[in-house]
Order: structure tokens, then C-alpha cells, then sequence
């Protein structure tokens, strides 16, 4: 009997999984977001430092003109792999205000030190949709976290810009982006071939773009991924280890028993 | 075996003989692990309690000192305390050089607590009870040696901060600090 | 090992300490001798699990409010300051944000297993209800939480929950003013939500422990739903057997857990509540967690606002009447032929409704909802006490130990 149930409930479990990742897609609507490889995905992924670096240097020169990012500080950049002195130099080429007023009670700018969040382009969300045509950028600290297609969606998006179908007009202003919800999207491509200079020879073409700021997006979102899954592992592991344990003391005080 | 199994697991003991050796060992093994589970999982409640990354980001203060003329005594603050910054006097030196160091409550030559002669850099949080001294003001008292007195459980301090007098046990520590320039010390 | 009782080693302070307050015989009886049946399937593990996870998520949630602020410009902040700045700050999160599913999870397990094989019947209604009021106040506890973060859904969905007793005839609008303490939800109604969020959980473990008195009052039901008092072979000792049974039952679900937590951290949650609270702007579609996700469709079938809140609200207390309703004497759905297909049916019911709960309420998804709607109450209302009357019951074994008498087809 009691197998029967079993047998039955099991896909009834499976059915209870499928319906509550339902939503997920749902919003997705009839726009399907291609998948793409990312060094980050699967219980051992980790996050690849060059394209990393890449990323935050697409972010700094680039998206910072008008998205925040104000949940990552300077001093969390080591984990893209730079020096403290390097994290001192970045944070220093910005002029930030100071929290606590100076002896005078005024508000003096000062350079940036590590313990500093990124610096904002605008002071507010109304200065920064009055200089962006009405619309805001949105802070781009959990961007991937944030959006439907995480990762896979802010790729699409970089890349999804195209010439817009004949027959559609486009308001003023306007963008035609394939996997835009709407397909009308404020802002204008970012990413062109060579819109920055690598240090490194990695070709500067839009997917190569796309994917390293990605990349760095999803660490600004998930800073905690490596330990995450590192420990995981390891707790897993030892779980199952115990549970194997605990199931054969099981079996055993329960063979006496009849 | 299987009848005197059956006859103790009425009474709650089943396993006798060579399969109880194996049960114990189990039984063993399964709680060592679960223990172990249970204490390494104690271990991220109680670091988060623990300085998280941004508190220990903040623990550095760069102060401008040019503007302390000599005699003036500034408090800045310092991972939320107070830190005392004593631009000291010909005398106020001396006076703390002077003393016999062996006859101190907690002996410390002033050479050692002041990497500049004229400048004390100290903590100024009472060893006693946590209290804040007075002595940084124009017109405080400031003890019987010219340093520093505690208001809540009358602790005196001399004028390299150390305690001598009052049921302070120790002088007021000083925290780690560098000269960046001639009028910058970066506290921390 | 000729000791023929279970009693634990004594020593003197025990000895003393017992002496004046009976806590270790209490223990020893509760929790070593306790007789239990001895044929209790994996479906038993779920109610100690659940209490296993209230005490997880009381300890992960004490934790958590240490950094979390509660007001509005600084509780979305403080939450990612807990994720990124905050000493394991991300795992004592993902493990409260996981574990508010994974309680449900056990719990809707626990509860369907009661239904299954009528854990309701006398003379355990008591018990029931009891059960039943820790889910309501599961809920509660669930939705005030999943504010607490101030994203968008948090937002929205404490928006959108108040403003149901906005049905309520005349009071209704003075109600969601005074929950929400202000003419929106804003700081008063975090403030009072964090508050409750902390409260709570507490009345669930006086509950809990009401739970557990009226359960040992009369012992545990088991697959067959015989008593098991009659016959002394039936009955085993809880310790060893059953806190072992438990122990690997808790592995299990741990590695489950874990999974969740380590690797698919997320997968329960709403991208879009990763997004700061935005009252002049609502999301494109505002879905309640999966585990409410079956009452929101209820909510949705009902064109009316104030039936459609009833109908809701209905389909948890028409619960408390379940031990009336369904009238047979036979406890354990394995001899209630008909009683068990219903019992598919109605978790399929439920299954349905959840998925409607999920989606747009318009076109093919409204009237699927509507149509599983009315079958829910249908399941109580008409077929339960019609089948209970009606149906014919195979032949119940006289106890766990004697052979069954009919015939096993299965």
C-alpha cells in the first residue's frame, strides 16, 4: 500500500516543482532569451577574473555614464583580483562628497577611499531622468538577480538591438531591441565593436562586450557565489555522508523488529 | 537470534550478542557525525555577529593635524570611539618623562607611547568602566597630574595617559597609527 | 543490556532535579517510551521535520534581524548588506528565504498525508485544528516576512493582501487604514509587520507544543488507522525506532534543503523583488509565493470582490469542519475505495489551482481556476459526506501484528 502512495505521489511532488517554478517563465512572455555558456553557471562554476575585469572596466568607462551601481563598493573590486593599491588608485579617481560635514559644517568633496560605495552619475532618480530623456537607468547592483533570464536576458538585451521592423514607427527617442518587453527600449545600443581598449588582446566586438560585462554584472549581483558553492559542496557532501550513516544504524535497529 | 530479538524488542532493547557490537559502532558513528553537522553549523550564526566587511572597511581615520596648535587637545572619532589627539608642551612632555616608571600601576615608558614626543595619540575610553575622561576641553579637569580624570569613578591620568590613580587597571591604550605626512596621522 | 525498561541511567542531580520537577521522567515518556505504532510509513517523518524547520527558521531569523533595519529607506539596503558585507550573512538568508518553502513544503506534505489516511477522525479533531491554526499562522508569518525586504513584490503584495479587507462591507476602509497606519503602505505598516514577523513564530511553537499534548494524548494514527491500544505487539518504543527513523528522514530532507540553499538559492523567489519598492509603480504581474499560490486562485475565480475573499478565506476553515463532514468510521483511505480516488483528485484539485494561481487570470487559466474552484468545495461540501455515508469499506485487520484478512491485490 504504502508503495503504492509512493509511486503516486512522486510525480504529483514533480508536478508541485514544475508549478512553482511556473511564474519564472511566465513572465517571459513570448520572447525567448537564448542560453549562453558562462564560466559561473553549474554547482562548481566560478567566475572567470580576466572577464571580470574586462567587465568592470566596460562598466566604468561605459554603463557608469548614467547606471549606478551603488551596493558594490571599491573595496570589493579585490575579488575581481586587484591589489589594494589598485583598489586605492580606482577609488581615488573619483571625487565623492563627504557624509559628515567638516568644521565648518560644510559638505566637502573629497577623493574616494576603498570603503566608499561606487559613485552615482546622478544625485537622484529625478536628476537622472531629467538628463535621459524621462527615462531611468536603473541601478545595475542586481541586475541579473533582478530580471527574468538573469545572465542569459542582460546578454540578449546588449546584443538584441536591431533595425526595427518595417512598419513599425519608433517614437522619438526609442530603440527597437529584440528582447526588450515591448521591444522599445530608452536606451541607445552602449556596446559597439572597439567602444573600449583592452589591456589584454581580447577582441573589443559587441558579444565579447556583452558577455565580460555580464560576467561582471553577475559577480556585482552574486559576490557571494564562489564561497556559496565552494561550501556547498562540502556541506552536501557531508550530509550525505551522515545520512548514509544514520540509514544503516536505521536498518539495523530496525531489523530486530518485525 | 530472531527470537530473542523479538522477545526484547517488546521491551524496547532489541539486538543482542555480535549485532549489537555493529549497532553500537553505528549508533556511534551517526551521532558523532550529527554532533559534528551541528556544531560546524552553529559556527555562520555566530561569526555573523562578528565585525561584517563594511564595519572593518571603515576602521581607518586619516586626520589633518596642522590645525592643532601646541597645548590643544582634539577628539576624532575612530570605529564609532573616541581617540584623543594631545599636541603636548615642552612641559607636559617632561612632566611624563620624568616619572619613575617602575612605580607605575602599569608601567610604560612615555617614549613608547608617543611615536612623535608631541604628539599622544590615544584611545580615550576609560580602562576602568568604558566612561570618556575629561581633560580635552579648555577649563575640564584634568586630574590630579595634569592629564586626564575620569568623572564616573574618579580615574586619574597623567599627561602621557597613563593611570595613576583611581580604580582604572590600565592606561589608555593607543591604537595602531602612522604619520602619513608632518600633519597627517592615519589612525587604524 | 537485561534492563527491562527503557529508563535513562539515573544519577543524583537528575535524581534531585526529577524529584522536584518532573522534567526527565516527562522526557523519558514523551519522547523514549512514548508508544508508537510500529507501522508507521516515511509519511510520519513530515511533523517532526516541520518542527525541525520552525526552529531553523527562528534561529536564521533571530540572526537576520540583528542587521536587518526596518524602515523604508534602509530596509532593502540593510538586506544586501547582509548578503554582501554580513559574516555568512548570505547563507543565514538563503537558508530563511528557503526555508519558509521548504516548511510549507513539509507541512502541505504532512497535512495530505493526514487527510490521507484520516488523521482528523476522532478523537483526534483537536489535533487537527490545531494543525490547521499553525498554518494560518504560517501564512501570516510568511507574508508579513516576505515584506520585511521592501522590493517590489514585498510592496505589492503587502499592498494587494490588505487591501482585501478592504471588502469587508462599512469597516473595510477604516480596517486597511488602521493595519496599514497611514493612507498607503508605507513605514508605520514595515515597522508593524516586522514587529508581528518577530511575534509570530513563538505563537507557533505554543501551538506547536498544544499540538503535540493533544497528538500524545491519544497517540500517533498509522497506515491502517486501527488503534493500536488493544493489541501491546502493535505499540514500539519512539526511542530507538522512531528517533532514528527521523534522524535519516532529516538527512534526507537536509540535502534537499542544502541543494536549494547553495545552489539554486533563488529558485523559489521573484526576480523582480530584487528591485527596490517603487509605490508609484506597480510590476507587471504580482504573484504570491508558490505555497499561497492555491488560495490566490481561489481569491481570482470569484468575479465579486467580497465573495471572492470569502470563497478564499472559506477554503482554509471549511478545514475545521473536515472531521464532520467526512462522517466514516474508517480512518486510513487503504480501505476506502472510493474515498481514496477522491483523494487524488482533490491533491490534483489542489495542484490545478495552484498552477492558476500562477498565471494571467483571463481566457483558459480563469476558467480552469473557476471550474477547480468549485470542485474544491464540491470535494467538501457534497462528495465527502455523500461517499462517507455511501461507500462500502474493505474489511479492517483486527491489528498491526495479525495477517491481514482480505486479500492483497496491489
Amino acid at each position: 500500500m504504502s508503495i503504492n502512495l509512493r509511486r503516486a505521489l512522486l510525480p504529483a511532488l514533480g508536478l508541485f516543482a514544475v508549478v512553482a517554478s511556473a511564474p519564472a517563465f511566465a513572465a517571459g512572455g513570448e520572447i525567448t532569451i537564448p542560453k549562453q555558456s558562462w564560466s559561473f553557471q553549474g554547482p562548481l562554476g566560478t567566475y572567470d577574473r580576466a572577464a571580470l575585469q574586462r567587465g568592470f572596466q566596460i562598466y566604468k568607462e561605459v554603463c557608469s555614464a548614467c547606471h549606478a551601481m551603488s551596493l558594490v563598493s571599491y573595496r570589493n573590486l579585490t575579488a575581481l583580483g586587484f591589489s589594494d593599491a589598485e583598489v586605492k588608485a580606482i577609488a581615488a579617481s573619483v571625487e565623492v562628497q563627504d557624509k559628515e560635514p567638516n568644521d565648518q559644517g560644510e559638505y566637502v568633496m573629497r577623493p574616494g577611499r576603498a570603503a566608499d560605495h561606487f559613485k552615482s552619475p546622478f544625485a537622484n532618480e529625478q536628476a537622472s531622468r531629467a538628463a535621459n530623456n524621462g527615462a531611468y537607468p536603473p541601478d545595475l547592483s542586481l541586475i541579473t538577480k533582478a530580471r527574468v533570464g538573469g545572465a542569459d536576458y542582460v546578454y540578449a538585451l546588449l546584443t538584441g538591438y536591431k533595425p526595427a521592423p518595417a512598419g513599425m514607427t519608433m517614437p522619438d527617442g526609442m530603440n527597437y531591441n529584440e528582447y526588450f518587453l515591448g521591444h522599445l527600449i530608452g536606451m541607445a545600443a552602449p556596446l559597439s565593436d572597439g567602444a573600449v581598449t583592452y589591456a589584454d588582446n581580447t577582441p573589443t566586438t559587441v558579444p565579447q562586450l556583452a558577455k565580460d560585462v555580464t560576467t561582471f554584472l553577475t559577480w556585482a549581483a552574486e559576490p557571494e557565489m564562489e564561497q556559496r558553492k565552494r561550501l556547498g559542496v562540502k556541506v552536501v557532501l557531508f550530509l550525505l555522508l551522515m545520512t548514509g550513516v544514520i540509514f544503516a544504524w536505521k536498518r539495523k535497529v530496525w531489523k530486530d523488529l518485525h | 537470534m530472531s527470537e530473542s530479538a523479538h522477545a526484547s524488542a517488546t521491551h524496547g532493547h532489541p539486538g543482542h550478542g555480535e549485532g549489537e557490537t555493529r549497532r553500537d559502532f553505528l549508533a556511534l558513528a551517526a551521532t558523532a557525525f550529527a554532533g559534528a553537522g551541528a556544531a560546524c553549523a552553529l559556527w555562520p550564526f555566530i561569526d555573523s555577529m562578528n565585525p561584517a566587511a563594511d564595519t572593518l572597511a571603515l576602521s581607518t581615520t586619516d586626520v589633518d593635524i596642522s590645525p592643532i596648535a601646541e597645548g590643544m587637545r582634539v577628539t576624532v572619532k575612530w570605529r564609532g570611539r573616541p581617540v584623543f589627539i594631545d599636541h603636548r608642551t615642552k612641559k607636559q612632555i617632561d612632566e611624563a618623562r620624568a616619572v619613575n616608571i617602575s612605580e607605575l600601576r602599569d608601567p610604560a615608558k612615555d617614549e613608547d607611547r608617543a611615536q612623535k614626543a608631541e604628539w599622544l595619540v590615544m584611545v580615550g575610553v576609560c580602562t576602568h568602566l568604558g566612561c570618556i575622561p575629561l581633560g580635552q576641553k579648555q577649563g575640564d579637569p584634568t586630574g590630579d597630574f595634569g592629564g586626564w580624570f575620569c568623572p564616573c569613578h574618579g580615574s586619574h591620568y597623567d599627561t602621557s595617559g597613563r593611570i595613576r590613580k583611581g580604580p582604572a587597571p590600565l592606561n589608555l591604550p593607543v591604537p595602531p597609527y602612522k604619520f602619513l605626512t608632518d600633519t597627517s596621522v592615519s589612525i587604524g | 543490556m537485561s534492563t527491562t525498561s527503557n529508563a535513562p541511567k539515573k544519577n543524583g542531580i537528575v535524581e534531585w532535579i526529577d524529584y522536584r520537577l518532573p522534567i526527565f521522567t516527562f522526557m523519558n515518556h514523551e519522547l523514549r517510551e512514548y508508544p508508537t505504532p510500529k507501522n508507521l510509513n516515511y509519511w510520519w517523518n513530515f511533523g517532526s521535520l516541520a518542527g525541525i524547520v520552525l526552529v531553523v527558521m527562528i534561529l536564521s531569523g533571530i540572526f537576520l534581524a540583528m542587521n536587518y533595519t526596518a524602515h523604508v529607506d534602509y530596509a532593502f539596503v540593510s538586506v544586501e548588506r547582509i548578503m554582501r558585507d554580513v559574516n555568512y550573512g548570505w547563507l543565514l538568508r538563503y537558508i530563511h528565504m528557503n526555508g519558509a518553502s521548504m516548511f510549507f513544503l513539509v507541512v502541505y506534505i504532512h497535512i495530505f498525508r493526514g487527510l490521507y489516511y484520516g488523521s482528523y477522525k476522532p478523537p483526534r479533531e483537536i489535533l487537527w485544528w490545531l494543525g490547521l491554526v499553525i498554518l494560518i499562522l504560517m501564512m501570516a508569518t510568511a507574508f508579513l516576512g516576505y515584506v520585511l525586504p521592501w522590493g517590489q513584490m514585498s510592496f505589492w503584495g503587502a499592498t494587494v493582501i490588505t487591501n482585501l479587507f478592504s471588502a469587508i462591507p462599512l469597516v473595510g476602509e477604516p480596517i486597511v487604514t488602521w493595519l496599514w497606519g497611514g493612507f498607503s503602505v508605507d513605514n508605520p505598516t514595515l515597522n508593524r509587520f516586522f514587529s508581528l514577523h518577530y511575534l509570530l513564530p513563538f505563537v507557533i511553537v505554543g501551538v506547536v507544543m498544544l499540538h503535540l499534548v493533544a497528538l500524545h494524548t491519544h497517540g500517533s494514527n498509522n497506515p491502517l488507522g486501527i488503534d493500536t491500544k488493544k493489541n501491546p505487539k502493535d505499540s514500539i518504543p519512539f526511542h530507538p525506532y522512531y528517533t532514528v527513523k527521523d534522524m535519516f528522514g532529516l538527512g534526507v530532507f537536509l540535502v534537499i534543503y542544502a541543494g536549494f540553499v547553495f545552489f539554486a538559492p533563488n529558485f523559489f523567489g521573484e526576480p523582480v523583488n530584487y528591485v527596490p519598492a517603487n509605490p508609484l509603480q506597480t510590476p507587471s504581474e504580482i504573484v504570491p509565493e508558490w505555497y499561497l499560490l492555491p488560495f490566490y486562485a481561489i481569491l481570482r475565480s470569484v468575479p465579486d470582490k467580497l465573495a471572492g475573499v470569502i470563497a478564499m478565506f472559506g477554503a482554509i476553515f471549511i478545514l475545521f469542519l473536515l472531521p464532520w463532514l467526512d462522517s466514516s468510521k474508517v480512518r486510513s483511505a487503504t480501505f476506502r475505495p472510493i474515498y481514496k480516488q477522491l483523494f487524488w483528485i482533490f491533491l490534483a484539485d489542489c495542484l490545478v489551482l495552484g498552477w492558476c494561481g500562477a498565471q494571467h487570470p483571463e481566457g483558459a487559466p480563469l476558467l480552469i481556476g473557476r471550474l477547480a474552484t468549485a470542485y474544491y468545495f464540491l470535494h467538501f461540501i457534497v462528495l465527502l459526506p455523500l461517499v462517507s455515508k455511501f461507500e462500502k469499506p474493505r474489511p479492517l485487520p483486527e491489528s498491526i501484528s495479525t495477517p491481514v484478512l482480505k486479500t492483497e491485490k496491489a
